[in-house]
């Protein structure tokens, strides 16, 4: 079959990859990034080695527990993030503000309706996943089926992130607020490290999801079909795989990963605003590029990578700059390896 | 609508709708700027506000901490977004469409957090004042002379005149180089950069240049932009600039510079007239639903008229 010529003015982006994606783009999403893995956690455990003997034990050890907070919650949220570009090849903007609305939903019935925090998550987790499986049929399904462009589809997750995050705004107020969890005990461990209880909750609910998530891509038929639909739509209809189930699956999963990624921010972070989540968003961005866009498993080393990272920096440079350290990692990574750490070097 | 409320106080309501008339002149220069990256080259810039907001720092810097004279300040400020522009674009515009689109935005954030957070440069939060002194006076004169026809009254006119004749001439420069044969290559490139560079053109260099040239109009904006809030500061410079710059770019159309003015007055006049509705809502909810109409606008024109008002048909149309 030739390829397609003349990428017509609206499917100005990704127009190649989101027909005929190339090996090294997808390649990620196979077992072989294993040993890629082994090596980057060994690169790490080398990070933190140097930064005990830079800057003694205790400092390097609690700014790296710090990063694993931060690293599981931009894990959780970038896993959503990159499923949908590995299956859709869309660019979700809106998937910050997926993180918003699952913590409102969960604030929703935490604080308003005093139902106890398991079962606010539960809630923020169904309402979130179902928010993304409503866009599907009511948006992204239509806007597929009249082909719709790159940069209409790009424009119109834009516009759904402003809708969401200002409806939640117009709802809810701008003034921060704050789930029902204990902010104020903690537990020290390991010879001086400190951390919340909470965010020790956050930390240990958001490993346990990791791997099952992890499991879930690499055993389950569900997982196998959506590997396979990243790597080539035209060949996964062909093997049998009902890409329209597949998909809303898709949003299903990654809408409710989002919504407890919400949860565990708010619940870490202490505040929420509704503009939490579209401020994660540029990290989450980061962190899916770092592990090689649409590449789930690499999503979830990048976040935990990207946290870790941000947090280290702050042994160094003011903690207010932790921000723009993620956004130059993020730029970095584009230039020097644009297919991610975990990806194959780049083609092009 | 309008003529009824002007009819019942007309000074203090045709003095509101000039402000209007700025706001959306300046946002119509701003988005001239992504007309030329997204609509006739193919490149989607997402870090407008940034560059943006590196010409208004720059001109206010240099008036204030090194004592420029200002008419060296400005030419210098566009030069260094301009700048900025470049080394953003040599590395940006290699990378595909939705990557450059991510690493333009991280651009204008980290740009962002270096005005927030470089407080000794930038002032921080507080942001910067008293650059505008020479404006202020050519202001009192061209008001003197205003008074002296009976217009004394309405003190926006004079900005409102200058973001408008900035509009004007650039779009006249943007329009004519379309038509040159340096224009005819960027709508190559949008069209089929692989065509255009086997006919032997350096797509690189002119996608290089055509950011390189939207980062200046875009300083442009945001000297305008610091006149009419006589004060700099980070959020002015927010994404959200820049989103509103693409919901009045679709709605103008693509590929068309004129469309970008229209787009820019209907988008304000629906965001600002929404004032005159009696809405028992606080402030912080009124601006929400105000951005809530701008993501509105965006997946709606895209949904239903991707083409935009002004958009040429054909130029939307499938080939291949």
């Amino acid at each position: 079959m030739r390829p397609p010529r003349h990428p017509p003015y609206l499917l100005m982006l990704t127009t190649e990859s989101s027909l005929e994606p190339t090996p090294s783009e997808t390649a990620g999403l196979g077992l072989s990034t294993g040993a890629r893995g082994l090596a980057l956690l060994g690169g790490v455990a080398v990070v933190v080695l140097i930064l005990i003997a830079v800057k003694g034990y205790q400092p390097a050890a609690q700014a790296t527990a710090n990063g694993l907070v931060a690293g599981t919650y931009f894990a959780l949220g970038a896993v959503g993030l990159a499923l949908v570009f590995g299956v859709l090849r869309l660019v979700n903007f809106a998937h910050g503000d997926f993180l918003t609305f699952g913590a409102y939903a969960a604030l929703l019935a935490n604080a308003f309706f005093r139902l106890p925090i398991i079962v606010a998550t539960a809630i923020a987790i169904v309402a979130t996943a179902l928010l993304g499986a409503i866009l599907e049929l009511a948006i992204w399904r239509p806007m597929r089926a009249r082909r719709a462009g790159g940069l209409q589809l790009l424009l119109i997750a834009i516009g759904l992130a402003y809708v969401i995050r200002n409806g939640i705004q117009i709802a809810a107020g701008a003034e921060p607020r704050s789930l029902h969890v204990d902010v104020t005990s903690a537990v020290s461990f390991m010879g001086g490290i400190r951390l919340g209880t909470t965010e020790l909750t956050v930390v240990l609910i958001g490993l346990v999801v990791l791997v099952l998530v992890a499991i879930m891509l690499s055993v389950s038929r569900l997982g196998k079909e959506m590997r396979a639909l990243a790597d080539n739509v035209s060949l996964a209809e062909v093997a049998g795989v009902d890409t329209g189930r597949v998909i809303i699956s898709t949003w299903l999963v990654a809408g409710g990963l989002a919504g407890l990624a919400g949860v565990l921010v708010a619940a870490a972070v202490g505040v929420l605003t509704p503009q939490f989540g579209f401020q994660l968003l540029l990290s989450l961005f980061a962190a899916t590029v770092l592990g090689g866009i649409g590449n789930a498993y690499g999503a979830l080393a990048g976040g935990l990578l990207l946290g870790l990272t941000q947090e280290w920096s702050t042994l160094f440079i003011d903690p207010r700059w932790k921000l723009a350290v993620g956004f130059a990692i993020l730029i970095l990574t584009l230039l020097i390896r644009p297919n991610g750490l975990l990806g194959r070097p780049a083609l092009k | 609508m309008i003529p009824h409320l002007i009819s019942i106080a007309p000074f203090a309501h045709a003095d509101f709708w000039l402000g209007v008339g700025i706001v959306a002149g300046i946002y119509s220069i701003f988005t001239l700027g992504l007309q030329l990256n997204v609509g006739f080259t193919g490149i989607v810039n997402l870090g407008q506000a940034g560059f943006m907001a590196i010409g208004a720092y720059a001109m206010a810097i240099l008036i204030l901490t090194y004592g420029w004279s200002p008419w060296l300040a400005l030419p210098a400020a566009t030069l260094i977004a301009m700048l900025a522009g470049v080394i953003v674009a040599m590395p940006a515009v290699r990378l595909r469409g939705d990557y450059l689109a991510i690493a333009t935005i991280a651009a204008a954030e980290i740009v962002q957090s270096v005005a927030q957070n470089a407080i000794s440069l930038t002032g921080g939060n507080n942001g910067l004042l008293g650059f505008d002194a020479a404006w202020q006076t050519i202001q009192v004169w061209l008001l003197g002379a205003l008074s002296s026809i009976g217009l004394g009254d309405m003190d926006q006119i004079p900005l409102f005149a200058v973001t408008w004749i900035t509009f004007a001439v650039l779009l006249a420069i943007l329009v004519t180089l379309q038509r040159t044969p340096w224009g005819r290559v960027l709508r190559a490139i949008r069209e089929d950069e692989d065509a255009a560079e086997a006919l032997g053109k350096n797509t690189y260099a002119y996608k290089v240049q055509s950011l390189a040239l939207a980062a200046g109009i875009g300083a442009i904006a945001g000297y305008l932009l610091a006149l009419n809030i006589t004060l700099i500061y980070p959020g002015t410079y927010s994404a959200d600039f820049t989103f509103i710059g693409f919901a009045i770019l679709v709605l103008g159309g693509l590929g068309s510079y004129s469309g970008v003015a229209l787009g820019s007055v209907l988008l304000w006049f629906v965001l600002e007239g929404a004032r005159f509705v009696d809405l028992p809502l606080s402030a912080d909810k009124v601006a929400a639903l105000r951005l809530l109409i701008v993501g509105l606008v965006l997946i709606l024109v895209m949904a239903l008229r991707p083409q935009g008002i002004l958009g040429k048909r054909e130029e939307m149309v499938l080939r291949g």
